[in-house]
């Protein structure tokens, strides 16, 4: 029972002595960057992979922002359309 | 709309058209390489969506303290642009970070903390068109939320362990890319002011388009 009990105090010290910093360490994230260093030349294979993602996301702002012009000039030709309307209805009618 | 704001359009126009070959002719950056080029629209939409959050959440404090609808308004436009550029920088960083990180997303204080602040400018939408009656003010406190978070994104790089840059990176460009990055700056921003004072026209308009409805039927 004693040799029992002795394993399972071993394993507790070693658990939160070594096993969890080393689990701590494996979960790491890799070194913030502090600073941005241009690069004067990169081989050609590790440029590649890059451009699908960079063409990818000026695709995408350029889709974002003339999609939401073209959202807001919808929204507002329906309200001008509402409004000529209205002051047409209010005219006829003499309201207003 | 103004003079100013078709010449000013006419100008925003010619950034954007000259953008791209501003950046294609930067240099690549010693660690990410060509994908840092995404920095040069992430970044700027970045700032345009937490100046959104802060417009919206200033403009909801007013309304809420002094009732002037004019102020609800140039919140509903911050609003929607908070969601816009938000949506912007959520999609461009995850396309960078794939390629400097290996991964899509990382649960990370900044990262997690512009998730929420994008979410909850589309609750403040949500809020305001399904809302029904009160809704303008139960938005606007949602609004302030919004800009209490954004201290927290901007800083929390510096003081939360992430793999995200730091606040430090702007200062340290050298000139031939700083000045890329703040052509790009000010081609957001000038959008920005474009768009958003085109949204608050369209509200002033929703709102006399609603003026007349009531006159007909009164």
């Amino acid at each position: 029972m004693r040799f029992v009990r002795s394993v399972v105090v071993i394993l507790v010290l070693a658990s939160s002595s070594g096993v969890a910093p080393a689990i701590a360490y494996a979960q790491q994230p890799a070194e913030q960057q502090g600073a941005f260093v241009p690069a004067e030349s990169l081989p050609q294979r590790e440029r590649m992979p890059a451009a699908p993602l960079l063409v990818a996301a000026y695709a995408f702002v350029m889709l974002a922002l003339f999609g939401y012009v073209i959202s807001v000039s919808r929204r507002l030709t329906a309200v001008k359309t509402d409004l000529t309307r209205l002051e047409g209805e209010i005219r006829r009618t003499g309201r207003g | 709309m103004p003079k100013w704001f078709v010449r000013a359009a006419v100008l925003c126009g010619l950034m954007f058209a000259a953008s791209p070959f501003v950046i294609a002719t930067s240099r690549d950056e010693a660690e990410l390489g060509m994908v840092f080029k995404i920095f040069y629209y992430h970044m700027p939409s970045a700032w345009m969506f937490l100046l959104s959050a802060i417009v919206c959440g200033i403009a909801s404090l007013r309304f809420l303290f002094s009732g002037d609808v004019r102020r609800d308004r140039t919140a509903v436009a911050a609003a929607e642009l908070t969601v816009l550029f938000g949506l912007i920088t959520l999609v461009t960083g995850p396309l960078w970070a794939r390629r400097s990180w290996g991964t899509w997303w990382i649960w990370d204080a900044r990262i997690t903390a512009s998730l929420v602040g994008w979410m909850i400018a589309w609750s403040y939408l949500i809020v305001r068109k399904y809302g029904g009656p009160g809704s303008d003010k139960l938005a606007a406190g949602l609004a302030i939320f919004g800009m209490a978070n954004v201290p927290f994104i901007y800083i929390s790089v510096n003081f939360w362990r992430t793999i995200h840059p730091a606040t430090s990176v702007v200062p340290t460009l050298p000139v031939d890319m700083s000045w890329r990055l703040w052509f790009c700056v000010a081609s957001f921003t000038l959008l920005y002011v474009l768009l958003f004072k085109l949204r608050v026209y369209l509200e002033e308009e929703r709102s006399r388009v609603d003026t007349l409805y009531l006159a007909l039927e009164g």
